[in-house]
């Protein structure tokens, strides 16, 4: 991510913040990000709120990332709401989460619609096939790269073992399965004395 | 019950599930979609999911995408409401309250603590993504040269998308 932001030409040291952006801007930043972010929005929200238009300083955009890895839901998404909710509360957390979200869902359901037409269509079922499996590539790199950190911590390993075990193997439910897996995971790897 | 309300209460059950990010309910959503509902088999939820990998913006768009699959215009609003909707009330109250918590040490060695739990999730749903996608020997191939080319190249993921176009145009499916 950093290196990403660093690319951009950073704000010089001390530069003031823009002022808080109204409903309308926070709309529209996101509606921005939504649709030119491929494949990770994360650093693309970096360079939009902290360097292009200097809403957060690097610190605060930091600290809430850090909240929003923390609670539930997809990080960008919490982050549309966090930002929304710092500047103009609960209105300003509805004009940037409906701004993410409203560009890349009428790009799918365009993508949805092309898909259902021409379903029965050979030639794009094997279209659809290879994508699909590209697509299950990507998310196989991306599981890899998150697990090469872990690959020398044994008591890591073993949770991610047990984890996919009840989850892709045995096919447990989700919500029991976070009711064992999250305690033993926090009692097995929390770190302590930081 | 009503396929809205099932929906519903499925989508906003996996809101407030989603720890570590979306890729960690893909597996539930994929249960609850192909086992327990029956609405599409896990060859068109692998499609679904690649049509939301192929469109911009968050990692999540694959939830209205089943939502309009499943029950058209209606469907998409109950379920991006029900995805979108709890997890961000709960991010809008705990804004207000993070500066009180976010230096305690338990907040740090919880985070810390759920890493291994979201890489093992995450892990699942590659494993079952691909599963249902790799029906050939050859889909198989492209999915792991797409994995090799992610990891050991910079490309960008939309070439690896095409590339995998192609190959099934190409005869990867048989």
């Amino acid at each position: 991510m950093t290196a990403v932001a660093e690319a951009a030409a950073p704000p010089p040291p001390g530069a003031a913040l823009a002022p808080a952006p109204s409903c309308g801007a926070l709309f529209l930043g996101f509606l921005g990000l939504g649709l030119i972010g491929f494949g990770g929005v994360l650093p693309m929200a970096r360079r939009m709120l902290v360097e292009e238009r200097r809403w957060l300083s690097a610190e605060s955009f930091t600290e809430l990332l850090g909240l929003c890895q923390f609670l539930p839901g997809g990080n960008v998404i919490n982050l549309s709401v966090a930002v929304g909710m710092e500047f103009r509360g609960a209105a300003g957390a509805a004009s940037a989460l409906l701004g993410l979200v409203l560009g890349p869902t009428a790009v799918v359901i365009g993508l949805g619609v092309v898909y259902d037409r021409f379903r029965d269509d050979p030639t794009l079922q094997h279209m659809f096939a290879g994508l699909a499996a590209a697509a299950a590539g990507l998310l196989v790199a991306t599981a890899l790269k998150m697990l090469a950190p872990l690959r020398r911590n044994g008591r890591a390993l073993l949770v991610v073992a047990a984890t996919l075990i009840a989850i892709a193997v045995a096919r447990w439910p989700l919500l029991p399965s976070l009711m064992v897996l999250a305690p033993a995971s926090i009692l097995l790897c929390g770190r302590r004395g930081r | 019950m009503g396929t809205l309300a099932a929906l519903a209460i499925i989508f906003a059950q996996l809101s407030l599930l989603a720890f570590g990010g979306g890729n960690t309910i893909l597996p539930e959503m994929q249960r609850q979609v192909v086992e327990v509902h029956r609405w599409m088999s896990a060859q068109e939820f692998g499609a679904l999911f690649a049509l939301a990998q192929a469109a911009p913006g968050p990692n999540m768009m694959v939830v209205p995408l089943v939502g309009w699959h499943v029950a058209g215009l209606p469907g998409l609003l109950v379920s991006a409401l029900a995805k979108f909707g709890p997890c961000s009330v709960l991010t809008g109250v705990v804004v207000g309250l993070w500066r009180r918590f976010k230096d305690r040490p338990w907040r740090r060695v919880v985070q810390a603590g759920l890493v291994p739990l979201t890489v093992g999730l995450v892990s699942a749903s590659a494993v079952l993504i691909s599963g249902a996608t790799g029906r050939t020997a050859g889909l198989l191939g492209v999915t792991a040269g797409v994995a090799a080319l992610s990891l050991l190249t910079r490309l960008h993921p939309l070439w690896l998308l095409a590339a995998g176009a192609v190959a099934g145009l190409a005869g990867a499916g048989g």
